[in-house]
């Protein structure tokens, strides 16, 4: 968290950086469709319960950081990985811009860019091995058998063939 | 950006135009859309029918964290004769990898499709966090073939296919469409007088489209009704519809506690004598780090922090042990001396 609303500024914009292809980039996935709709209420950031407590996570700077076409800031600067899931922002969003899906279109860019939170490879791997984010293992069948509950699986070798298919440790570096 | 896959792989696209009642339930609720609470109780109520059987998907977090909701949710479905099948290999949702990739959450949450499927059931989830997930990738499976043959691409690696179909209905959906709050308060022999604060969490309602609109999402009432039902007073409070904080814990602690701290500090000064979630998620930052959340912002809180089969389950005359109740991790021993219960 930042002590210091500074820290939520970026540096001045620079017109000559900014990349004509990236509104249309995000306009051409599902979801992105609508983002021109933004008339920069700020109702999705209203109602952010991320953006009231951590000022760098904003989405309606977002919102501009894309129709303005900054790209790089917006992969580096825009902390989307701070964005709770909680859908507010596009419920809210009286023009039906689907900001939370946008959010998240630019997370899967950056990772494709290698920017990767370290908290993504860690879960990734942790769901590897049982299939599950919390392992399952013969202690806790037989806890579960004390407390009358059904015996679960504690491995699950289908998780690591998905993952192969889906190149996902290739897209995590 | 080609590197990020075609376009059309990426889910949560925008919703199509429903015009035929659709497999995975949304268009059909739709029609049913919510306009008051009294409408759509008298609806629940009008829709009641036999109860058929659920496969009681787990995910993560429940049978390692929060077997005290899934005791309690066991109990009391069969108390109202509901039936769940318990598939022992039904892993992660993929919800998880969302922010990681589009295709293998899709097919992670697939693969539990296509194994309800063969079980030739529906899913009834007890986390808000899968029933967004699966309820999303059924939801996109039934209306997007091209995805659909893509998916089935990567399950028959693993050796399954998923042909649709499949409806995804969280368990306090259940119990309040398909049971309803009338014959919940017919089976409450105990009646709780005590003061609750609902927590809807995010993924239970949101985002709309999926849900098919079963709720209000700016005014939900589904949580409130079953309390009612349950003799509990719902207690109303600002930030009643916002996020628990559990989506950034794995990225910031600080920040996922100080959202979490903010809804405890308003269900407090509202005098609530408990919270009700219906995610074992949710309870990971109220119930579990409620401790933390009082040494680092120096506060006292004390809420019991109650999953609603639990309230349901103790207002139904079962007994707290019965109910998984000595896990929870903030002390409900208060609250029942206050309820007389012993």
């Amino acid at each position: 968290m930042s002590d210091n609303a500074n820290a939520a500024v970026l540096d001045e914009i620079d017109l000559s950086q900014m990349d004509g292809d990236f509104i249309d980039e995000i306009k051409s996935y599902p979801g992105g469709e609508h983002i021109l709709r933004c008339f920069a209420c700020g109702k999705c950031t209203a109602g952010c319960p991320v953006a009231d407590i951590e000022p760098r996570y904003n989405p309606r700077r977002i919102i501009r950081m894309i129709v303005l076409g900054m790209k790089d800031a917006a992969m580096r600067d825009a902390f989307t990985e701070l964005c709770s899931n909680c859908y507010l922002c596009q419920e809210r969003c009286p023009q039906g811009v689907s900001v939370a899906q946008i959010v998240r279109i630019l997370k899967l860019m950056a990772v494709r860019r290698g920017i990767v939170h370290p908290s993504y490879k860690m879960t990734a791997d942790m769901l590897r091995k049982s299939g599950r984010l919390y392992e399952i293992e013969d202690f806790d069948n037989r806890k579960r058998e004390k407390m009358g509950l059904p015996q679960l699986s504690t491995k699950c070798p289908d998780i690591d063939a998905l993952y192969k298919k889906g190149k996902i440790d290739e897209k995590l570096g | 950006m080609r590197s990020l896959g075609s376009p059309a792989s990426l889910v949560n696209s925008a919703m199509p135009i429903y015009e035929a009642a659709c497999a995975c339930g949304c268009a059909s609720a739709l029609s049913s859309s919510f306009s008051s609470s009294s409408s759509a109780v008298e609806e629940a109520e009008a829709t009641k029918a036999p109860v058929k059987p659920y496969i009681l998907y787990l995910g993560c977090t429940i049978p390692q964290r929060a077997t005290n909701y899934e005791m309690a949710s066991r109990k009391v479905a069969a108390a109202f004769g509901l039936e769940f099948i318990d598939v022992p290999d039904m892993v992660c949702c993929g919800y998880p990898l969302a922010s990681v990739d589009d295709i293998t959450p899709l097919s992670m949450a697939a693969r539990n499709l296509a194994k309800a499927e063969a079980a030739g059931a529906d899913i009834c989830c007890l986390c808000s966090a899968c029933t967004g997930a699966l309820t999303e990738a059924a939801h996109e499976l039934e209306h997007n073939h091209a995805l659909l043959e893509r998916i089935n691409e990567h399950l028959a690696e693993i050796g399954l296919h998923y042909s649709g179909g499949v409806k995804v209905r969280h368990f306090a959906r259940i119990l309040f469409e398909e049971i309803g709050p009338g014959a919940i308060a017919e089976k409450v022999t105990r009646p709780l007088p005590i003061k609750v604060a609902p927590h809807y969490g995010c993924h239970f309602l949101r985002p709309h489209e999926i849900h098919g609109e079963f709720d209000s999402v700016e005014d939900p009432r589904v949580l409130d009704e079953l309390l009612k039902a349950c003799g509990c007073q719902p207690v109303d409070y600002p930030e009643k519809l916002k996020c628990c904080g559990g989506g950034v814990l794995a990225v910031d602690e600080k920040l996922a506690l100080s959202i979490s701290n903010r809804k405890l500090a308003q269900v407090k000064a509202r005098g609530a004598d408990a919270i009700c979630l219906i995610c074992p998620f949710c309870s990971i930052m109220y119930d579990t780090n409620q401790k933390k959340i009082e040494q680092e912002f120096t506060a006292q809180y004390g809420i019991p922090v109650l999953f609603y089969p639990q309230i349901l389950g103790l207002a139904m005359g079962m007994a707290p042990k019965d109910l998984g109740l000595q896990m929870n991790r903030v002390s409900a021993k208060a609250l029942l001396a206050k309820l007389s219960i012993a």
